[in-house]
């Protein structure tokens, strides 16, 4: 059973006013359990405002979610479970943090799920293992933290509600290079232990193709198309005319592809490329 | 939902209103204010009245607009109106039962007093509705520039006037997706008691706080990286002029300030 579904999902800013925007327009898609589905679009193309729709903080204007089988918005008093269940992550999430320890600020959400004392701290120390925390580091403030740190805190603060789906709006924009590396790693590796669903919404190719098992499409509102890794990549040229690209490799295996040196046409990482540069060598030689 | 608010209440247009020069606009409006408050009967109030509603007409504002800001006082009217009605207990009595008693006298006080509050509201607001907040303070801070020879820093409060103007949006955005980010982790925000919720907003408003002082300090170091100091030999993108529209302006309301004192000696 898909673990997300919408049907017809439409959503609108500032209906009745002179701003009025359709920012979702008619989403049908299944989202199946344990997947890795990268999401891309442009800017303003509607990525946020969807993926807010699939922990129910923003009502549709038209059209349903269902998460897990159970119909959204249905019953108010039934959202605050759905929010446990899939966790949200929004950019820039380091600008949400309150309190005094780290270690207290990882445990909101938990406390917020009514678990008890001792449920919360092996959900704390288990997270912090994972995002690359340092236990002597829980019991800093987390205004002392360096940028990278504060991020993963708040990355931990969501993963320790242990939900099905965790959802991510751009982890890694605005870290340094490591920093980028370490989250992205970090979010396969509990995609891994965890088999959760995870949505990674992404401006980098490179990372899409890296982590991800599905691409989501966004382009002006609407659902371009959601399917295999390799099949999105593949329509390369519809991805530039939206403004969107391909990874950087891919666009080396084209233009080589038009000098007469066709390899494969579906090179999308940096590893599988030299995987194949190298048995074409390896061929050569023999 | 929060975005909702409107603040400064600018409303867009191109009515001879718009067009004044905001200064003129600011002392007109508060001799409209002095007019209302000299006026000592209902029949003086009524000239008040008559402005009111040739001059709103004239602005172009949505009824539902002017509406939106009269809505907020109409307890504080009924409440004045009431307590007027009430308390007064001198002139005919129109009708007694027990201590209750209302009379020719508190019934006029009464809609003196109502009429006069929401003269008062619907004529700012007609300020307010066409001049935007910035013009507003410019002309504020011209208005005030005499006091600059008593040491009195206007350009400086005229600047902060304008940068806490330009921040409510800005701090409104953050306060929406702060929001959304606790809730996403769960925090319950609408139910529970009083001390419930006062505990609920703690994690909105630390963040909340970091981050204003995270704007101020990435905005005072970008003016002084565009060399501002202060208002001393300052000039304006936008100059404000005296035009016949303001000179219109102020012989309407001088014409209707003598009405109001003329009215008021003839009832005497």
């Amino acid at each position: 059973m898909a673990v997300i579904k919408t049907e017809g999902l439409t959503y609108v800013y500032g209906e009745g006013t002179p701003f009025r925007k359709v920012a979702v327009d008619h989403i049908d898609l299944e989202i199946e359990e344990g997947e890795f589905v990268g999401i891309i679009g442009h800017t303003g193309s509607g990525k946020s405002t969807l993926i807010q729709h699939f922990n129910g903080l923003l009502k549709p204007t038209e059209g349903s979610v269902y998460i897990d089988g159970e119909k959204l918005w249905d019953d108010k008093a039934k959202l605050r479970p759905i929010r446990f269940k899939v966790g949200l992550v929004f950019q820039y999430p380091e600008y949400q943090l309150f309190e005094e320890t780290v270690y207290k600020d990882i445990a909101f959400g938990p406390k917020n799920m009514g678990l008890d004392d001792d449920e919360i701290d092996r959900r704390i120390k288990e997270t912090a293992r994972m995002v690359g925390l340092k236990p002597e580091m829980l019991e800093k403030s987390p205004f002392d933290l360096s940028g990278g740190q504060k991020r993963r805190v708040a990355i931990a603060g969501v993963m320790a509600m242990n939900p099905k789906v965790l959802i991510l709006d751009e982890p890694a924009s605005g870290l340094d290079p490591k920093g980028r590396e370490r989250i992205l790693s970090m979010l396969k590796d509990y995609h891994k232990q965890t088999g959760n669903t995870v949505l990674l919404v992404s401006h980098s190719m490179e990372d899409i193709a890296k982590n991800a098992q599905k691409i989501l499409v966004m382009n002006k509102a609407k659902l371009f198309c959601y399917d295999e890794t390799v099949k999105v990549f593949h329509r390369s040229e519809e991805l530039r005319q939206m403004g969107l690209s391909v990874p950087q490799i891919t666009r080396v295996f084209d233009r080589l592809k038009a000098m007469g040196i066709g390899l494969d046409d579906d090179v999308y990482t940096v590893k599988y490329a030299a995987e194949l540069v190298l048995s074409m060598l390896k061929r050569r030689e023999g | 939902m929060l975005k909702d608010i409107t603040i400064g209440q600018f409303f867009p247009g191109t009515s001879v209103i718009h067009k004044m020069d905001a200064r003129v606009k600011l002392l007109l409006t508060a001799a409209f204010i002095v007019m209302l408050f000299i006026a000592d009967s209902l029949r003086a109030l009524c000239v008040g009245i008559a402005f009111t509603l040739i001059v709103y007409p004239i602005s172009g504002i949505p009824i539902k607009m002017m509406w939106k800001s009269v809505k907020p006082i109409i307890p504080i009217v009924i409440i004045t109106a009431l307590l007027n009605l009430f308390f007064i207990r001198t002139g005919n009595v129109y009708w007694k039962w027990k201590f209750i008693k209302i009379t020719s006298e508190g019934v006029d006080t009464a809609s003196f007093m109502a009429i006069r509050i929401i003269c008062l509201i619907i004529g700012s607001s007609i300020l307010t509705y066409t001049t935007s907040p910035i013009d507003l303070t410019d002309a504020i801070e011209r208005l005030l520039s005499p006091l600059k020879k008593l040491k009195v820093p206007v350009h400086e409060l005229a600047m902060m006037m304008t940068i806490a103007l330009r921040f409510i949006p800005t701090l409104i955005e953050e306060t929406d997706k702060i929001m959304s980010a606790q809730k996403a982790r769960g925090a319950d925000i609408e139910t529970g008691g009083p001390v419930k919720k006062a505990k609920a907003l703690i994690p909105i408003l630390i963040p909340l706080f970091v981050a204003s002082f995270r704007h101020a300090e990435e905005l005072a170091l970008a003016m002084e990286c565009r060399c501002y100091h202060g208002g001393e030999g300052r000039t304006r993108m936008k100059q404000l002029h005296l035009s016949w529209r303001d000179l219109a302006g102020t012989v309407f309301v001088c014409l209707f300030f003598a009405g109001v004192i003329v009215v008021n000696h003839i009832v005497k």
